[in-house]
């Protein structure tokens, strides 16, 4: 998130779009907190939810048309001179021009090749000058900038064609889209804030969704100042902290790009194509070979590329994310697997395939704090356990409380937590699982000479041990993220204070360059403080925790001040330019001060020109966004299915789109699965006539493993149920209460419903449109059982990243025979 | 008792509140009350009374929305429903053993020590409160945390609060707090907005509340009455029927010694 929870009281006006007060409620005080202050609140969602309970202005949209609404949003503040005209044309590229060859046609942009299903982008790139630098208009008035590319582009996107596409009353959207964008206007007074979660991630455009809004905000001038921004709310208490350590496919620590085979064949390639050629990370070889030398340390020298070789290379991108594993899986071709906290069997989409899949490995390891489906798999209802041949072993895991480490939350926020009790019997962390996996499989290959061996004899892994059952330190792990300058023994390491000592010499050792600064000595652990500011001067409260990077509380906070420094908004001041302040002898005067520690070279005064080297080369002045190679935020940017997000239907739809003829994305994957494990229904499905969505509740959580076991818990939601309007209860002979059975061309499950009022029927395109929800909590272990959501789920994915479409798909609802009903 | 001692209360601002349901599962875990099989209320709630296991429950209320503005649209109204601490506490004087008592903060608690489990104040709680524990033969309800309050402790409801919609106080300044935000929620259109709790009901509540719409839709009594209030009309009543009764035999008997007279 480019914010924080506590910075969300200063918002005037606060749109949500996830369902906070279920999925978050402890950081909606903030919310709660804002409204004592005066500011509104509008809610988007399908359903009424406990979020709409607390909202002035609940708006109800179909689920899977997040674009139409929000690209009717942008172009309701480009027609109605509610951008921040300055902000739009000096921090963002809405000012530069675009090829000539760029172009856009009935739902496709330039360049689709339709036997490979991909985008050649070569025309989706600036006019440049002489020099290499992005021609530019600031007047925002010539045809080819992106601005009026824009203007054109969601011209189409008209409240009456909002309200045909997401079921959006055309006076609601009105309502909606004035009130949002009272927050920006060319005379700026006041704030707004976007909350998103789950809800827009999880489609087959989930990212152009999130595009989307950060657009919305940007044209605003939304981003950067209090109260404004992006809050990104995370599933998990600790995703932030699992993506920041690449615990995903595709990157490596602190955001840099998992090698590819062919792409990046050697240290050299690699940094050449993964580093811009401007912005601040025109600093990424530092980052990188630090991040060698953390993991191989005397191994990585200059001459072997630093360990380069030593990392296992990506053949394709369009590979191993969580959805292709498992359909490698089911196609034999993975042997074994470890599910460290995570339940597959009931959170992967297309769930039976996933179960299915389990059943073709050799062994599964299973670590988690109770017996998960997936540790059950083999026993699962319907399965006979003779029938499956794969070896289980399931390994107790400790609790946070059963152990020390961090957390790193939804705001960046790095919490270091101690150890309450020791864990029972053999009971371990994942730490101390992980950290004796690794030094069997050292001592295991101690002796090979084979060159694919190398990096695991290269490995460093001394973090000292602790304790009866030698657990590592894990204080010592946070040390190692930080960085120090490079020493074989840990006595000798000196802690690195910022990421800006990061050295591509070999000097320096850094296991994830965003997190230096939080361990910037070795007696000081800025995760573990607990300072609080009680007299108001430090809101953000900078001295609990450490937030990532350089425990700065809202990125890109330069954005608050206007082109000579001061605050767009008196009001709504963050950081400013002193003029007079003093650098020390002989040094110029002024820098940046304020609130919070600037995003942003502390001295470089604003309207500077952009710097022709050193750390922040290519930025200037009055370039906010400083990761950017251009210094300018991407209204425009070339992501794989598109420069600008468009509006199509989900793979599974009830309309045809009425926005262009290209029904879907055009390069969303659909997984092909043998044996019809994952059949599509049509577009407008006689047979599965109803739009489903999933999600969570307060009560449980993911997949219900930490609290379907937990009695205090399972009570508050012991059946699994599905919430159907009135009207269609009534269409289908439905009673509250009654057992159903809701079925998609993947499974069906049978559980009970939930006749409500806070679920209407959408008006789409002059037809009624029913609309179901169904939570995904249950399984078939623990004290609170029931059938499994995602069985319902289709194999199909962003084409950026590959997230699962669980938000919208079509489904059958019919009165079950009522037996078993609790 | 420390009549001296400041009054505490739990003040719940039901708008603020988003059902999460933190506040049952901290009063589960604090008085360690076990597992209890849920009924099934159609929506979000697990139960539509206290026992003897839940000292603690949210109704969830879907009602068409009270503001004028809102004309048409549904809205869903959740409230934390619990013990509330009555001035006039029926349960306590109905209670024959002394069990229950005003703790020197103002709140009624029961010593569990002291019950027989008679049951007498099951009867006298116009809010359906207390409940009897088969396993131990004694009657149980919230307790205001008794055992965090006197060591300067919020109630562990109020401190697991994420919204701070359950707040816990000093009496005077919480009513203070929840009559202006009455009016508050008046301005913005709640026109039903109310203060339960106030003197005016059963003399005060230690548990009081800021409701959207009327206490009814709430479930709560809208004049809650002690069934023992009855008691004196009704004696009154029975003493003068016996004296009626007692006058007419005396006139009968004299009319008969007059006719014999006669």
């Amino acid at each position: 998130m480019t914010t924080n929870l506590i910075d969300i009281q200063n918002a005037d006006v606060i749109m949500i779009t996830s369902n906070m007060a279920e999925n978050h409620p402890v950081g909606f005080q903030w919310v709660v907190r804002a409204k004592e202050r005066g500011a509104k609140v509008i809610h988007v969602d399908p359903r009424f939810t406990r979020t709409s309970a607390l909202a002035d202005i609940h708006v109800p949209l179909r689920s899977g048309t997040n674009i139409a609404f929000f690209g009717g949003l942008m172009a309701y503040a480009m027609n109605n001179d509610k951008i921040h005209t300055e902000y739009v044309a000096h921090y963002t590229n809405a000012s530069m021009l675009i090829d000539d060859g760029f172009g856009f046609d009935d739902g496709m942009f330039t360049g689709y090749d339709g036997d490979a299903k991909r985008y050649d982008r070569t025309t989706w790139r600036y006019q440049t000058n002489p020099d290499g630098s992005p021609k530019r208009d600031t007047t925002l008035r010539h045809p080819r900038t992106v601005y009026q590319l824009m203007k054109r582009h969601y011209s189409r996107y008209t409240p009456e064609m909002v309200e045909r596409v997401c079921g959006i009353p055309k006076a609601k959207f009105l309502q909606v889209a004035e009130l949002f964008c009272s927050t920006g206007g060319p005379k700026k007074t006041k704030t707004g804030t976007v909350v998103y979660a789950l809800n827009l991630t999880q489609h087959t455009n989930g990212v152009q969704n999130i595009r989307a809004l950060a657009m919305l905000q940007l044209l605003l001038g939304n981003i950067g100042l209090p109260g404004g921004g992006v809050v990104a709310l995370r599933g998990h208490a600790n995703v932030q902290g699992a993506t920041d350590l690449a615990v995903l496919y595709q990157d490596l620590p602190g955001y840099m790009a998992m090698p590819l085979r062919d792409v990046h064949p050697d240290l050299a390639t690699y940094l050449e194509k993964e580093t811009p050629k401007g912005g601040y990370w025109i600093n990424k070889p530092a980052f990188f070979i630090s991040l060698l030398k953390a993991w191989y340390g005397d191994a990585a020298t200059k001459a072997n590329d630093f360990g380069y070789d030593f990392i296992p290379k990506r053949e394709k991108a369009d590979a191993y994310s969580q959805q292709h594993i498992f359909v490698d899986m089911y196609e034999g071709k993975i042997k074994g697997f470890f599910a460290i906290g995570q339940n597959p069997a009931v959170g992967n989409p297309n769930a039976t395939l996933a179960r299915a899949a389990l059943a073709k490995l050799d062994w599964l390891v299973v670590k988690d704090i109770f017996h998960t489906e997936t540790a059950e798999f083999w026993r699962a209802p319907g399965v006979d356990p003779k029938s499956i041949n794969t070896e289980v072993f399931f390994f107790p895991a400790a609790p946070a409380a059963e152990k020390n480490g961090t957390l790193t939350n939804t705001m960046r926020l790095i919490q270091w937590h101690n150890m309450a009790v020791e864990p029972p019997g053999d009971v371990r962390s994942d730490l101390h699982f992980w950290y004796h996996l690794g030094k069997r499989i050292k001592a295991l290959y101690a002796s090979s000479t084979a060159r694919r061996d190398q990096g695991i004899k290269a490995l460093v892994w001394d973090y000292p041990e602790e304790g009866k059952h030698a657990e590592p330190s894990a204080a010592h792990v946070l040390r190692e993220m930080n960085g120090y300058v490079w020493a074989p023994d840990w006595k000798d390491r000196v802690q690195l204070k910022s990421f800006g000592e990061c050295k591509a010499d070999g000097t320096t050792a850094a296991g994830c360059w965003i997190y230096t600064g939080v361990f910037p000595d070795e007696k000081t652990n800025r995760a573990a403080s607990r300072q609080i500011d009680k007299s108001g001067k430090d809101y953000l409260q900078h001295g609990w925790g450490f937030a990532w990077p350089a425990n700065r509380r809202i990125m890109y906070n330069r954005a608050s001040a206007d082109l000579d420094g001061k605050p767009w908004i008196e009001s709504k001041a963050l950081i400013q330019w002193d003029p007079d302040a003093d650098n020390g002898p002989g040094a110029p005067k002024g820098k940046w001060v304020g609130r919070d520690v600037p995003d942003y070279g502390p001295t470089l005064a604003p309207r500077a020109p952009k710097n022709a080297a050193g750390p922040l080369k290519g930025v200037g002045g009055n370039d906010p966004f400083i990761m950017r190679p251009d210094g300018v935020a991407g209204l425009f940017a070339p992501l794989v299915d598109g420069p600008l997000p468009e509006h199509y239907e989900p793979v599974e739809a009830p309309t045809r789109n009425l926005l262009s003829k290209q029904q879907i994305n055009p390069v969303a994957k659909i997984w092909q699965v043998a044996d019809g494990r994952n059949e599509i229904a049509e577009v407008g499905s006689s047979k599965y006539p109803y739009v489903l969505t999933t999600y969570r509740l307060t009560e449980h959580h993911l997949s219900g493993v930490m609290s379907r076991q937990l009695p205090w818990l399972a009570e508050m939601f012991k059946s699994h149920f599905a919430e159907i309007s009135e009207e269609l209860a009534k269409e289908k002979g439905i009673r509250n209460g009654d057992l159903v059975e809701v079925s998609t061309p993947r499974g069906s499950i049978k559980l009970r419903a939930m006749v409500t009022k806070r679920l209407r029927p959408f008006t789409i395109d002059g037809k009624t449109v029913h609309q179901i929800g169904i939570p995904w909590h249950w399984g078939y272990v623990g004290i609170a059982k029931g059938d499994v959501t995602n069985d319902l789920v289709a194999s199909v994915g962003d084409p950026n990243v590959y997230i699962q479409e669980s938000k919208a798909l079509l489904c059958n609802v019919e009165k079950a025979a009522q037996q078993g009903v609790a | 008792m420390a009549a001296t001692m400041t009054q505490k209360v739990m003040y719940t601002d039901t708008t603020i509140c988003t059902g999460c349901r933190a506040c049952m599962v901290a009063c589960k875990q604090w008085n360690q009350l076990p597992y209890e099989e849920p009924e099934w209320t159609g929506g979000y709630g697990n139960r539509s009374h206290f026992s003897d296991k839940a000292w603690r429950f949210v109704r969830f209320i879907e009602v068409d929305d009270p503001r004028p503005s809102h004309k048409g649209e549904v809205q869903w109204l959740m409230m934390s429903d619990v013990c509330k601490h009555c001035q006039q506490a029926g349960c306590l004087e109905a209670c024959p053993t002394g069990a229950i008592h005003r703790t020197a903060w103002g709140t009624v608690d029961i010593d569990q020590g002291i019950c027989n489990g008679c049951r007498d104040c099951v009867a006298s709680c116009p809010f359906g409160v207390i409940a009897f524990n088969a396993d131990t033969g004694r009657v149980n309800k919230c307790t205001f945390c008794s055992d965090r309050v006197p060591a300067g402790m919020p109630t562990a409801c109020a401190k697991t609060c994420p919204t701070s919609s359950i707040r816990f106080g000093d009496k005077e300044p919480m009513l203070e707090m929840a009559r202006a935000r009455v009016k508050e929620l008046k301005a913005q259109g709640f026109e039903r907005a109310n203060l339960y709790g106030d003197s005016d009901i059963l003399g005060g509540l230690n548990a009081f509340y800021v409701l959207a719409d009327s206490p009814s839709v709430y479930g709560l009594p809208e004049r809650p009455e002690l069934p023992q209030r009855n008691v004196n009309l009704d004696s009154a009543l029975a003493i003068a029927s016996s004296v009626v009764i007692g006058l007419a035999a005396l006139v009968s008997f004299r009319d008969q010694g007059a006719g014999r007279q006669g």
